[in-house]
């Protein structure tokens, strides 16, 4: 219970501290909106608001979807095939000094101004930490149980899938997490380049005609949203390696 | 050289002999001319220091890794001896996210059959662990996992049982009982054991090959007096461990170590 409650009481906290800056030195609404504020502009525009939530939340799950799919095949293909390794392993590395942010306006360009865009953009982004990570668990099989499953005459695709991929797990998990903290942002990106709905387009939108606390309240419900997906990602997974003991740290990646 | 007798009708039929073992890794030697039987139905003890080779002479016969060149080494009569193997090390080794019973199972589990559930039961019993058939490995007891490395060993039902040093992670009283279930467990089988203890070679083996640094060439088996399990306080053994620490003793070829010439 404690565990629930002491972040709320810092959070609340913050609020507090939040009202009473508005408050006492007299800031503009317009250069920062109260959480008061924020709140009623909140409920009166839940529906707008829920509207381009969706939206966003869509490419969120989407990207996540493909980006976990696309990085396991790539971890998958690069443990099992030594040739893969040697092909696939500098690519991505070189990958990775693209700033997937430039590429934004390139895949608005390519995939217009719908979800695709944005869901492509959040695939990239947490393609790299997913393969990574996941590759690195496969990599990292305890040689003993290897030996074990070899003299035991396993072959080696079911070393892969009954030894390696399981004793990865706790890696691959690291790597989603991370992936389920980025997804929002490149969902997000993809949106302030150019798009006619999602939250990113919504705050810009306010932004332009200085209706600040209604973005700050379209920022609030992106945070919710955010830590909703990653807790919801964090016990899913806890319960994939319930197996593994605490005190002991998967994030090496 | 003969190989141990064949004794086609009882399935455990299976001596194994090395001749002229050279081993090493990536070129250097570690150890050479190692020549020794172990005979069927028996244990034999392989005592040496820590880094003389033993783990590397065991994973050689458990055909996980190639020897350097010239070493024959035959199981039966065969030189494949990987398919008869079963391989028991100083871990437990077992999988973190399998119960210990699928752990037992692990070998069918792998090779995609169906697991015998009869013969993991019995299995189970009779290292007195069908109580825990369902826990974790992590709420085991380091005694407790050992024994269940002992049944998935039990489990493969090969006629060759190699085993590094699988009790030295034990403390005494929990190896001391590991020691005489394994043995009363695998005592129809050839059990080849690497040991760093002379004690626990002394209590569990028909014969003990010490093994040295460098060349082998003339290492003699030792059989000491008796049949295991051996009181290893027991006076009668006290010769045969003078015995075994002066071979153990030997100057030692160091020089040649990490070279290449053979």
């Amino acid at each position: 219970m404690s565990a629930i409650a002491k972040p709320l009481i810092v959070f609340l906290g913050l609020l507090c501290l939040w009202q009473g800056a508005v408050t006492v030195f007299e800031i503009a609404p317009f250069i920062l909106p109260g959480p008061l504020a924020v709140i009623e502009v909140a409920i009166a525009r839940a529906d707008t608001l829920a509207e381009h939530a969706g939206t966003t939340l869509v490419e969120i799950l989407l990207g996540l979807a493909f980006g976990t799919l696309l990085g396991c095949a790539s971890a998958l293909m690069m443990a099992y095939f030594r040739q893969a390794r040697s092909w696939l392993l500098p690519v991505l590395v070189v990958s990775q000094a693209i700033p997937v942010f430039a590429l934004a306006p390139v895949l608005v360009l390519w995939f217009g101004y719908g979800i695709a865009p944005k869901i492509a953009m959040a695939t990239l982004i947490i393609y790299f930490p997913v393969t990574a990570a996941f590759y690195d668990g496969l990599r990292r099989t305890e040689p003993g149980w290897i030996d074990l499953a070899q003299t035991m005459g396993a072959s080696k695709a079911a070393i892969l899938r009954q030894i390696r991929i399981p004793a990865a797990l706790p890696a691959f998990a690291s790597g989603l997490r991370v992936a389920a903290a980025v997804a929002p942002i490149g969902a997000v990106v993809g949106e302030w380049v150019g798009s006619s709905a999602g939250l990113g387009y919504y705050m810009l939108l306010m932004n332009g005609r200085v209706q600040t606390a209604a973005m700050f309240a379209a920022l609030f419900v992106l945070a919710i949203m955010a830590v909703a997906i990653y807790f919801a990602i964090d016990a899913t997974l806890r319960r994939l390696v319930a197996w593994q003991p605490e005190a002991d740290p998967a994030a090496f990646s | 050289m003969n190989d141990a007798d064949p004794l086609s009708d009882s399935p455990y039929a299976a001596g194994l002999s090395v001749r002229n073992a050279r081993l090493g890794w990536d070129g250097a030697e570690l150890l050479s001319g190692l020549s020794f039987d172990a005979p069927d139905r028996a244990w034999t003890c392989l005592l040496g220091e820590s880094g003389v080779g033993k783990s590397t002479l065991l994973r050689t016969l458990a055909g996980l890794i190639e020897p350097l060149d010239g070493v024959d080494i035959r199981a039966n009569g065969t030189t494949n001896t990987s398919n008869n193997v079963a391989y028991m090390a100083q871990q437990d080794l077992l999988l973190p996210w399998l119960t210990a019973a699928d752990n037992v199972a692990l070998g069918a589990r792998l090779r995609g059959e169906t697991p015998d559930s009869a013969r993991i039961s019995d299995i189970l019993d009779r290292t007195g662990m069908t109580g825990r058939a369902n826990a974790r490995p992590r709420e085991l007891s380091g005694g407790e996992r050992q024994r269940i490395a002992l049944a998935r060993t039990l489990m493969e039902n090969c006629p060759i049982v190699l085993m590094d040093e699988p009790f030295s992670a034990l403390d005494a009283i929990t190896r001391a009982q590991l020691q005489q279930l394994a043995f009363e467990l695998l005592g129809e089988r050839t059990v080849v054991m690497v040991t760093h203890d002379p004690f626990e070679a002394l209590r569990l083996g028909w014969h003990i090959q010490v093994v040295r640094k460098g060349d082998n060439s003339g290492a003699v088996p030792f059989t000491p007096p008796g049949t295991p399990l051996r009181d290893p306080t027991d006076p009668v053994l006290r010769d045969s461990y003078h015995a075994i620490m002066a071979a153990l003793d030997t100057p030692k070829t160091c020089e040649n170590r990490g070279n290449t010439a053979a």
